[in-house]
């Protein structure tokens, strides 16, 4: 579904260089990596908001290297999540299908669905000032998962939590990937997400990247 | 800001075993504090001066002003049909040179916050100059540029007569010198509004499907909103005192360059004193409201 092959990425006065990644349709794939490590770079690249020096990044077996972000089909949710602070939450869900021309109807229906499957549904006519970080980050995932995107790629979504809030969200994450057979990327550098969430599991240390195994509690 | 270990202490003291040791301890902590009162007072005393001082001087140059005015000076000043002209054309003229300085302030600003582009920072060295420009240079410049002769074409020439809009000497020249001046504060403020704005809302933006203008309309505009009130209230007021450029570039003809800035040097020069203030308190209060209704309506706008 997605793919690295051979990426080279510059930054600043680092290079990622020969980085390869192939994550199966419907896989969760967690990304470790210790901070400052390339991670974000690394999602940034595959979302289309920066450019790769060398390699090829593939999207349902298309080369996508060099395609617009609003081409790709992916939903993307940033460490800081980046919520429209002009925007209510209801229009945060609409607003990729709004851009698409979807009709009335089709962008009511799947605000609907979307509230629901996050339980926003009483926030949906607020603004994001005053949600606290459990509810801003159910906005800004339904935001990215509202057009329908093969792909998800999370950026730390769960970093800025409290203890209980990331107890439910490790549920969500699970049943959105369960209930929308969404393709994801979960970039972190906690061993207890990778632990809990990830059915593929990969390291970025020292510009290189590999898979290991996932190393369950009492196994 | 002490925690609960702390005042659950037997003693009642912060410090609890170290405190004991120091049997006068509690003068000790005392005296700290009344110093440290004192400090603070004349914190307050010397940052209330430097700062008053100032603000005195505004309100004591309007106050003076004021006294040496009365309402009859100003409505006899503002029934003169010269003078009357000149408030008018101030109004529309300064309104139109703020309009457009916004207008091209906020994508100039945009361009200048956003991207990383070669020859970035002499475009923005650029912006910059009308500031730190002399006024009457800058006039001096306006008009070389409108009639320096390439060839035989003559920019004034081609303007007024191809397309029947002469420009020095007249009302255009007015609001190009007012927004040349102008501009450059309105991309100023429109800078740093978007280098406030978080970028990565309109990354996110593209992800979902947007163009880059559809990111800079629908995400980043409606957030720079506050910053544009700004920079239409600062180039309004820039234009409101301009005066070098426009005396260079579109003359002190009565009745038709003439506005307010150009009206106080007018009546100062043949020694009426009464108009010349009194023009100088209309000023005054226009600048006053303008201020007032802008900031109403940037406050008002906030969600």
């Amino acid at each position: 579904m997605i793919a690295l092959d051979n990426v080279c990425l510059r930054l600043g006065d680092f290079q990622l260089s020969g980085i390869s990644l192939d994550v199966a349709a419907a896989q969760y794939a967690v990304l470790m990596g210790r901070t400052g490590c390339g991670k974000t770079s690394l999602l940034e690249a595959i979302c289309g908001l920066r450019k790769v020096s060398h390699g090829r990044i593939l999207c349902r077996d298309e080369d996508v290297t060099h395609w617009d972000p609003a081409d790709r089909q992916m939903g993307y949710v940033p460490q800081d999540l980046a919520l429209f602070p002009t925007f209510t939450v209801r229009e945060h869900l609409a607003f990729a299908l709004r851009i698409r021309r979807a009709k009335a109807a089709l962008i009511r229906n799947r605000v609907e669905e979307m509230s629901q499957l996050l339980g926003i549904g009483s926030l949906l006519d607020r603004t994001i000032f005053g949600l606290s970080g459990g509810e801003r980050q159910r906005v800004a995932l339904g935001r990215a998962l509202s057009f329908h995107p093969p792909v998800l790629l999370l950026d730390e979504p769960l970093s800025a939590l409290d203890e209980a809030t990331r107890q439910d969200m490790y549920a969500l994450l699970k049943n959105l990937q369960v209930r929308t057979g969404v393709t994801t990327l979960h970039v972190t550098h906690s061993r207890e997400e990778a632990r809990r969430l990830a059915d593929r599991l990969f390291v970025l240390e020292n510009g290189e990247l590999r898979e290991t195994e996932i190393v369950q509690d009492g196994a | 800001m002490t925690s609960p270990e702390f005042s659950r202490d037997p003693e009642g003291s912060a410090f609890g075993v170290a405190d004991r040791a120091l049997p006068s301890g509690s003068r000790l902590n005392e005296s700290p504090s009344r110093r440290r009162r004192w400090s603070d007072a004349s914190f307050f005393g010397v940052l209330g001066t430097i700062g008053g001082s100032y603000v005195a001087l505004i309100v004591l140059m309007l106050v003076a002003d004021a006294c040496y005015t009365t309402p009859d000076h100003i409505i006899n000043a503002l029934k003169k049909p010269e003078i009357g002209y000149a408030f008018r054309l101030t109004v529309v003229s300064c309104s139109v040179s703020a309009i457009l300085s916004l207008w091209v302030g906020t994508p100039l600003g945009y361009v200048l916050s956003r991207y990383r582009f070669p020859g970035r920072w002499i475009v923005d060295t650029l912006v910059d100059i009308p500031v730190v420009l002399p006024p009457l240079v800058l006039g001096l410049s306006l008009l070389i540029l409108f009639h320096l002769k390439i060839g035989a074409w003559r920019l004034e020439d081609w303007l007024r007569d191809t397309l029947g809009f002469p420009v020095t000497y007249q009302i255009p020249a007015v609001i190009l010198a007012q927004f040349s001046v102008a501009c450059a504060f309105a991309v100023r403020t429109m800078r740093v509004t978007f280098d406030e704005i978080n970028p990565r809302a309109e990354d996110v933006a593209r992800t979902l499907g947007c163009s880059r203008a559809q990111a800079f309309l629908q995400i980043a505009l409606p957030q720079a909103w506050r910053g544009m009130i700004a920079a239409l209230t600062i180039s309004w007021a820039r234009s409101l005192g301009e005066f070098g450029p426009i005396l260079v570039f579109a003359g002190a003809t009565r009745m038709r360059t003439e506005v307010l800035s150009t009206t106080v040097f007018l009546e100062l020069s043949v020694g009426n004193l009464e108009a010349a203030v009194a023009v100088s308190l209309v000023m005054v209060q226009l600048a006053v409201i303008v201020l007032v209704v802008l900031r109403a309506l940037g406050m008002g706008t906030r969600a």
